[in-house]
């Protein structure tokens, strides 16, 4: 069976998009699953940082693209998990390096070995989002609870659905339960309300992330950590499975979650 | 016909038909010729209204009440007399009946109801319209979903969000005062009437259906009231 393209993007910047793509892509190969990730923002690459492989790169995807390389010198396989790779971008390049077309050629070539492809996509409207859409069988709108994040989020969204690769999934990162308590931050639902898109998942804000960011290690393998295990069940509900979102509160919110879980959107 | 025989003409006008009796001849016979020619071609003059032209004759009440009743049973109605003797006038006032034509009746002048409005053009987008988007349109606009922050509606003449309207609308976008915002939860970023601006005041609890609308130079939004 071919793989699945799934392109993270957002819109805005910062809101952690090589992240979750590290993340998922992480969960799923220890899931089983074989698993490349492409990071399609040239010229300020970061998910090699993230996944702590930079002092293994050779070759990159402008590489491939130009026809320096086959795609398979290009692919740096993780230190942890034997069927988790990499395809890094290019940084002394730009986003003009690479264009649709050699975007979807290169993952074709990708869908006949992998399960899945994850691929970064960059911040912007630009050329880059457009590069890393291209391919995509499914996308991710990552974003944060906050107002101008959800506002280019909900540009992206119409762009996706304008390209025809939609409905796009909601990931809501960096969700501060305390500030959400406190009536100092958009939860979820209000998120979705604005939003009108179906929710793949919440991520609590947790330290862990720049502490296992700035060691190379992805959360999601750190079994301690809240937010690696909302990257976990994000990666089982790509697979399609059900899972319930974390409670956020210990309160009865849990059930209204269930319900915005099978995409009953707003 | 033989000589003597009084003229019968009949001529059919707006209001009937005119049956013209020529002077000369007896009223008997006249009469007589009359009913004849009316019995002889009776499917054509049942149910017709017959103003009788009788020159200079003078009949009495008698004599004309006799004649209306034998073109009653022939299904003629009679209505009116004309006459140049003042006492066939008289007369046919006395039986209610008119000694002139053309006066207009009165009271019912019966205009053809206009059962269907014309309307004016729109411009239907059925989808919500999410930040970037814009729709610009020379009549009015109707939205059926949401209008996202960061969107923008323009519009010549009115603008309806069969929705949340949280972005820009621009109403009346050509110069229209009169042009109106409707929205099912009016919360723009910016409303502009013509060439007036204003912004919503803070959020509600309870969204409400409004209309935003110029009044005495202002923008004002009305609650929808169903009268």
């Amino acid at each position: 069976m071919p793989g699945t393209v799934v392109t993270i993007t957002s819109g805005k910047g910062g809101v952690g998009k090589t992240t979750a793509t590290a993340n998922i892509a992480a969960a799923l190969a220890q899931q089983g699953h074989k698993v490349v990730c492409v990071d399609a923002d040239i010229g300020l690459r970061n998910l090699d940082l993230i996944l702590g492989l930079e002092n293994r790169i050779v070759y990159d995807l402008v590489d491939v693209v130009e026809g320096r390389c086959r795609l398979r010198q290009a692919m740096i396989r993780d230190k942890r998990l034997p069927n988790l790779f990499l395809i890094p971008a290019a940084q002394t390049r730009d986003k003009t390096a690479v264009s649709p077309t050699d975007m979807v050629h290169v993952c074709n070539e990708l869908r006949r070995e992998f399960d899945w492809i994850l691929i970064d996509s960059p911040a912007g409207i630009e050329r880059g989002f457009r590069n890393a859409i291209a391919p995509a069988d499914q996308v991710v709108v990552v974003t944060n609870p906050e107002v101008s994040a959800v506002r280019d989020a909900d540009r992206i969204i119409g762009l996706i659905e304008a390209e025809e690769k939609g409905p796009a999934r909601l990931l809501l990162n960096r969700l501060n339960p305390g500030m959400v308590r406190n009536g100092n931050m958009l939860d979820a639902d209000d998120v979705l309300e604005l939003l009108a898109v179906d929710l793949l998942g919440v991520v609590p804000e947790d330290g862990a992330v720049v502490v296992n960011a700035n060691r190379g290690v992805p959360v999601a393998l750190d079994e301690k950590s809240r937010a690696g295990q909302a990257f976990r069940n994000i990666a089982r509900r790509l697979q399609g499975e059900a899972v319930p979102l974390m409670p956020v509160e210990e309160d009865g919110s849990l059930w209204r979650r269930l319900g915005r879980l099978f995409g009953k959107g707003d | 016909m033989t000589e003597g025989a009084p003229k019968i003409s009949i001529k059919g006008f707006r209001e009937g038909l005119l049956v013209t009796i020529g002077d000369g001849a007896p009223w008997e016979a006249a009469e007589q010729t009359l009913l004849g020619t009316i019995g002889k071609r009776a499917d054509f003059f049942r149910g017709a209204r017959v103003a009788l032209d009788l020159g200079s004759r003078p009949l009495n009440a008698a004599q004309l009440g006799k004649l209306r009743d034998r073109l009653s049973d022939l299904g003629v109605t009679l209505w009116a007399v004309l006459s140049e003797s003042p006492k066939t006038q008289d007369t046919a006032r006395t039986l209610g009946l008119r000694i002139e034509l053309g006066r207009p009746r009165p009271g019912r002048v019966v205009r053809p109801i206009q059962p269907h409005p014309e309307g004016e053009e729109a411009l239907l987008v059925r989808r919500t319209l999410r930040s970037g988007m814009r729709v610009a349109f020379d009549g009015h606009v109707v939205i059926l979903g949401h209008v996202h922050p960061g969107a923008e509606v323009v519009a010549g003449g009115s603008i309806i969000v069969w929705g949340r309207l949280r972005g820009v609308a621009h109403a009346g976008a050509q110069g229209d005062r009169e042009a109106v915002v409707c929205a099912l939860d009016l919360s723009p970023t910016q409303l502009r009437i013509a060439d007036l601006i204003a912004t919503a005041p803070p959020d509600r609890d309870k969204p409400l259906p409004e209309m935003a609308a110029v009044r005495e130079g202002q923008v004002v939004a009305e609650p929808w009231v169903l009268r």
